[in-house]
């Protein structure tokens, strides 16, 4: 088992290199047009020129790779070619607010969805037609537009919650729930859809095998088949759909902090591509990817922990 | 959140699809559903919208009319009103749509070429070409998309075509590990080995065979594909890495979201657009899987309409006629008894019975064998007597009377019986133990749930009971998982698992079929062994009249879904009544071994 | 009446393949037989005998570790690709499963065709007519899809498509196991017939030794990957020299209660002296083979 759970390490490893460096090529590859970006389009070609060589942005692209993957693992992920503000400072204000935000929509998304996909799978019939129902809405409307509807019925029409803005935990811990509630939310109903029709389709997979029947006639109560037997079996299909969800969560998150003006990596990242401002971008990038593969090395190590056959060895 | 294709769709987890043949045009078949039908209206009017805006707005989407500024709908000449630069919320939308549109395309081209091919390859060579495919798929997934997007609109800067060529490249994966899982169960197909064997090139092969099999799915998850491209496309432009001179539904959205306060109506028209677009793809999609696939949707009744049809069946009951009717009725000798038993299953037009009113009795101690071939039904009244018929069944009349009492009557009776009167041993020995959980701990929850009793009396009783059936150290086997054992141990434990709770009568359904012929003789042995020290009954499920020569006591033969004759077991055999009983015995002796 | 000439000859056959966690699994260790023409030899074991993989070998489906396969005198194993299509002309299957075994989005006649273009032989329409009658299904059956059939029905196409391209040796690997007794016996005797008009020699891989004595001239007993015994088919079914042969043929019930009460005793007596299985045995399920 901990043979497995290396080679995994060592893929996720090999993974974070290869996507730093290819994000970190496509971006910093272009090094006139970067430079043109800062210095705006006016610039003449000597003042551009200049630019790429304060920028370091002369140097070949591996050595410039080199470079920052040395000082990122000893956390200076560079500075902002714009304010010059250090981009690990930007990224350490910006980090919590989406960690929050994502955390709170996986934590909620993991409880609805279970409780939503083992009753529609167990009931069938009305239950489980309504449930397809709401997935399909849920998954068809984009998240955005899904927030952009919270913001107009409970904050615009009837101002329930805040429409904007970001209340840290410190300075106000109501205020920092009311300011959650709403993106949370807008999260929540594109990821619960998806999720609990993931996991009907994983428990029906389940109560459809030969061991459940035999169960059955065991005499065992239908309770106990269900929530022992087949949650049991459920669970590595299950924390297979856990990962895709945060997955897709990160990726929500840009948009849900663009609606609700939330001081995220997401946004951060966003505004930071727009004027060119590399150094910031990658740093997102790579925080993104290590949350991903943080997040997917301790899901695979729970399958194995859950599945039989691999702990037996 | 933008919708993920490999997770959206009704065989978004599991394996790959069964092969179901692609009969007449895929959009006959789609026109004929009507959710299909309506779909494919829908975008077919899009398309024309975009093809045909320079007529349906000739002023083009960046006419300003100051006047219009944040104009409400339905004011003269805007019937969506203005947007916050004075500009038609409508022609905007209209001439929106052809960046849809090209998006869409441009998304799905690229990601069909690279994702199918790829897949394709992998699937059918393997190697180290599959390797790194799968590895740069696992990169490409690694990272939400849009996070890419972003990332790379310094590439890109704001063409959306080019941003959504390289969307098409990090969707490409979705298809690469749904047409690789094709390929992959179909290359294990035996009509492939048959292929290779009859001559075929491995590019007919692939042509012929594989193409046929991956077509369907591929089809399926392009609208799905499509449906993703269309909310990335408005979520880039929204963020506002689109081209700010473009109109693009994105856009109109984020130009109205910005002036939210002003104008509420102005962001309801894109948000509906964007909205109905993907949802009706979505749908398209379902319909698509509906019509060229059967798939896993619920095919359930309601509880009404099983009442009504199994009060109609009632209605239109006919007395089935039994050959030799060897029925004692209720007696106290007789621990189970079948009485008019009908079961169906519904169908498009109806219920189709394949058990037509059966009777059967059971006398303490006695091993009854249900023979019959496939489509006989006789498994179907095993299960009805535990009560686990699948889902869909319904019983349509008669009654299962345990010890005089009706357990098709009381569905309490029913629970209670089973289990603990009632045992069972299935078919299939190793697909019928819990892979998650060890043997020990299977036994000791099933016997307990039964019989009271402390885990440590249980726990004896069943090491007890192990070493009974033939299991040599069964200390050891209880700690291990089901798929450290061998198959005829699995049946073994099994058997332990329904003879535990000591119970009166066993069903057991072809209980040696999935076994080797040695096996089966071990575990026949046993069988009679249990039967005559514990007293008890059996019904033995078997296409196999050489293990009903050997083990039963009283013989029913089925045919059709009806009893065509019963008898002791010795007048079966040597002076059958019936002729499908003679023909069976006549084919099965064909094939037996003569005397040593 | 089988002739001397031997067909297939098959030479100290090894057959391995990797393990889960690298070293190898022997399937097949050391097997040696051949086919003579117009004669049918059966293969018959349990469970992890090997017999399904000597099949396979022979089709060029498994690699060959070790030993070599021969045709009319030249080797076909591991040969390329190109020479083993030639192949398809001389040796054929039909396969246990008649469910997966067509595929089910091709109508019969295109299944039944497809051996025939393959090969580049003219006139395939004409032909499938005459295939279908041979195995004893109607003219219009070549519209239909396998679905519309039944496993007994199926089974006879995949006969049909064996025979296709009139090979000189047919492997049936488990051809009758998933049919019903009564079917069976029918295409058992399709497969007699057949041999009869076409002098087509017949590879027969089966569990069932009942189902091997009755079509074989001689029969092969593997157990483990080896040849326990082989013979003539009378003798090594009714007077086995193995013991291993022996348990199997005592093994199997036969449908006469007296007379399988006395085997049953004849049985028991024999494994009270004998060797028993260990408890916690290797034999495998069946179908893993």
């Amino acid at each position: 088992m901990w043979l497995s759970s290396l080679k995994n390490l060592v893929r996720s490893l090999a993974v974070l290199l290869v996507v730093t460096f290819a994000t970190f090529s496509l971006m910093f590859g272009n090094a006139p047009g970067i430079a043109k970006a800062v210095l705006g389009l006016a610039a003449t070609p000597e003042a551009v020129q200049g630019k790429v060589v304060e920028l370091g942005l002369d140097r070949p692209l591996l050595v410039q790779y080199w470079s920052w993957a040395t000082h990122a693992i000893q956390g200076d992920l560079g500075r902002s070619f714009y304010t010059g503000e250090p981009v690990s400072d930007a990224l350490a204000s910006r980090v919590p607010v989406t960690l929050a935000l994502i955390v709170i929509a996986l934590l909620l998304t993991a409880v609805l969805s279970v409780i939503l996909g083992v009753t529609a799978a167990v009931r069938g019939g009305s239950v489980d037609r309504a449930l397809q129902f709401v997935s399909v809405l849920g998954t068809a409307v984009p998240a955005f537009i899904v927030a952009i509807a919270l913001v107009l019925v409970l904050a615009i029409r009837w101002p329930v919650f805040p429409a904007t803005g970001y209340v840290s935990p410190d300075a106000s811990l109501s205020g920092w729930a009311a300011s959650l509630v709403l993106p949370v939310t807008a999260l929540l109903i594109g990821s619960v859809a998806s999720a609990a029709q993931q996991f009907r389709s994983a428990v029906l997979d389940t109560l459809g095998r030969d061991y459940v029947r035999t169960l059955r006639a065991r005499g065992i109560d239908e309770r106990y088949v269900v929530f022992r037997h087949v949650l049991r079996n459920s669970a590595a299909p299950g924390l297979t759909v856990l990962s895709l969800t945060m997955l897709g969560l990160l990726g929500g998150a840009v948009f849900i902090e663009q609606v609700f003006a939330l001081p995220g990596m997401g946004q951060l990242a966003n505004a930071s591509a727009q004027i060119n401002d590399v150094p910031m971008v990658m740093g997102t990038v790579l925080v993104t990817i290590v949350i991903v593969l943080v997040v997917n090395f301790l899901g695979d190590l729970a399958i194995t922990i859950a599945n039989p056959k691999a702990r037996a060895r | 959140m933008t919708i993920n294709p490999e997770t959206v769709g009704p065989e978004a987890v599991g394996s790959a699809p069964a092969v179901q043949p692609v009969k007449r045009s895929v959009i006959g078949q789609l026109l004929r559903n009507p959710q299909g039908a309506a779909c494919l209206a829908y975008l077919a009017l899009v398309v024309l919208i975009a093809v045909s805006a320079p007529w349906l707005a000739p002023a083009g989407p960046n006419v300003t009319d100051l006047a219009a500024t944040n104009a409400p709908p339905l004011t003269a000449g805007h019937p969506l009103g203005g947007d916050s630069a004075g500009r038609d919320i409508l022609d905007r939308l209209i001439w929106g749509s052809r960046q849809t549109v090209v998006a869409v395309l441009v998304v799905v081209v690229v990601s069909v070429l690279l994702g199918v091919i790829a897949g394709l390859v992998a699937g059918f060579y393997r190697g180290r070409f599959e390797l790194v495919a799968s590895f740069v798929t696992d990169v490409i997934m690694s990272l939400p998309g849009i996070v890419l997007l972003i990332a790379l609109y310094a590439l890109t800067g704001p063409n959306i075509p080019a941003a959504m060529a390289v969307f098409g490249v990090l969707i490409a994966p979705t298809y690469y590990r749904l047409v690789r899982s094709i390929v992959l169960g179909v290359r294990n197909e035996l009509y492939v080995d048959a292929a290779r064997v009859v001559g075929l090139s491995d590019l007919r092969i692939v042509g012929r065979h594989v193409l046929w099999a991956v077509r369907a799915p591929v089809i399926i998850q392009s609208s799905f594909v499509m449906a993703a491209a269309i909310g990335i496309e408005a979520g880039v432009s929204f963020l506002g890495l689109g081209d700010p001179a473009g109109a693009s539904w994105g856009i109109v959205l984020q130009t109205s979201f910005n002036a939210i306060y002003n104008n509420a109506w102005a962001v309801l028209w894109p948000a509906l657009v964007i909205s109905l677009t993907i949802l009706t793809l979505v749908l398209l999609g379902n319909a698509l899987s509906d019509v060229l696939q059967s798939s896993a949707r619920s095919k359930l009744l309601s509880p009404r309409r099983r009442h009504a049809l199994v009060a109609a069946a009632d209605r239109a009951k006919k007395t089935a006629p039994v050959a030799d009717s060897a029925l004692v009725g209720s007696s106290d000798d007789v621990v189970l008894s079948v009485r008019d038993l009908r079961i169906g299953y519904p169908t498009a037009g109806g219920v189709d019975e394949v058990v037509h009113g059966v009777d059967l009795d059971v006398r303490r101690g006695e091993i009854h064998g249900l023979v019959g071939e496939s489509g006989s039904g006789k498994s179907q009244i095993a299960f009805s007597t535990l009560g686990i018929l699948p889902r869909e069944a319904l019983i349509l009349g008669g009654h299962v009377l345990l010890d005089g009492e009706d357990l098709l009557a009381d569905s309490r009776l029913m629970l209670a019986a089973r289990g603990r009167r009632i045992g069972y041993i299935p078919q299939e020995p190793m697909s019928n133990l819990d892979p998650s959980f060890t043997i020990g701990a299977q036994l000791v929850y099933g016997l307990r749930a039964t019989r009271p009793m402390s885990k440590g009396e249980a726990r004896r009783r069943l090491v007890e009971l192990l070493a009974r059936v033939g299991i040599t150290e069964p200390e050891r086997v209880m700690r291990l998982y089901p798929h450290q054992i061998s198959g005829g141990m699995a049946q073994r434990v099994l058997i332990c698992g329904a003879v535990a709770s000591d119970p009166d009568i066993i069903v057991a359904d072809e209980p040696t079929t999935a076994l080797d012929v040695t096996v089966q003789a071990e575990v026949l042995e046993l069988l009679r062994e249990l039967s005559r020290e514990r007293g008890l009954a059996m019904i033995l499920v078997t296409h196999n009249l050489g293990v009903v020569a050997d083990l039963c006591d009283t013989v029913s033969v089925m045919k059709d879904g009806r009893i065509v004759e019963r008898a002791d077991v010795e007048a079966i055999f040597e002076s059958p009544r019936q002729a499908y009983t003679q023909q069976l015995l006549s084919s099965s002796r064909r094939v037996e071994l003569m005397e040593i | 009446m089988p002739t001397t000439e031997r067909l297939l000859e098959v030479h100290d056959l090894v057959v391995r393949f990797p393990g889960r966690r690298g070293g190898s699994i022997t399937v097949i260790d050391g097997v040696s037989f051949d086919l003579a023409a117009g004669e049918t030899l059966s293969l018959v074991g349990e469970s992890g005998s090997g017999k399904t993989t000597i099949g396979r070998a022979i089709l060029g489906l498994a690699p060959v570790t070790d030993g070599s396969i021969s045709f009319r005198g030249e080797t076909i194993s591991n040969v390329p690709r190109s020479r083993r299509r030639k192949l398809a002309s001389d040796i054929q299957v039909v396969f246990q499963d008649p469910y997966s075994s067509l595929n089910p989005s091709m109508t019969v006649e295109s299944i039944l065709v497809e051996p025939l273009a393959a090969a580049g032989v003219e006139g395939g329409r004409a032909r499938v007519r005459h295939l279908l009658d041979a195995v004893g299904l109607p003219a219009g059956a070549g519209q239909r899809y396998p679905r519309e059939f039944s496993g007994g029905q199926r089974q006879r196409v995949a006969i049909a498509r064996a025979l296709a391209l009139e090979p000189a040796v047919i492997v049936c690997d488990e051809p009758t196991s998933a049919l019903d007794v009564t079917t069976q016996a029918t295409v058992l005797s399709l497969f007699k017939d057949l041999q009869a008009a076409t002098g087509v020699a017949y590879l027969f891989i089966s569990h069932d030794l009942g189902v091997v004595n009755e079509i074989s001239d001689r029969i092969a007993v593997l157990y483990q990957g080896r040849i326990a015994e082989i013979g003539e088919a009378h003798q090594v079914a009714t007077r086995p020299r193995h013991e291993y042969t022996h348990r199997l043929q005592m093994a199997a019930p036969v449908a006469d209660p007296r007379k399988q009460r006395e085997r049953r005793e004849q049985r028991l007596a024999l494994l009270a002296t004998g060797p028993h299985d260990p408890g916690i045995g290797p034999l495998a399920r069946k179908g893993d083979t």
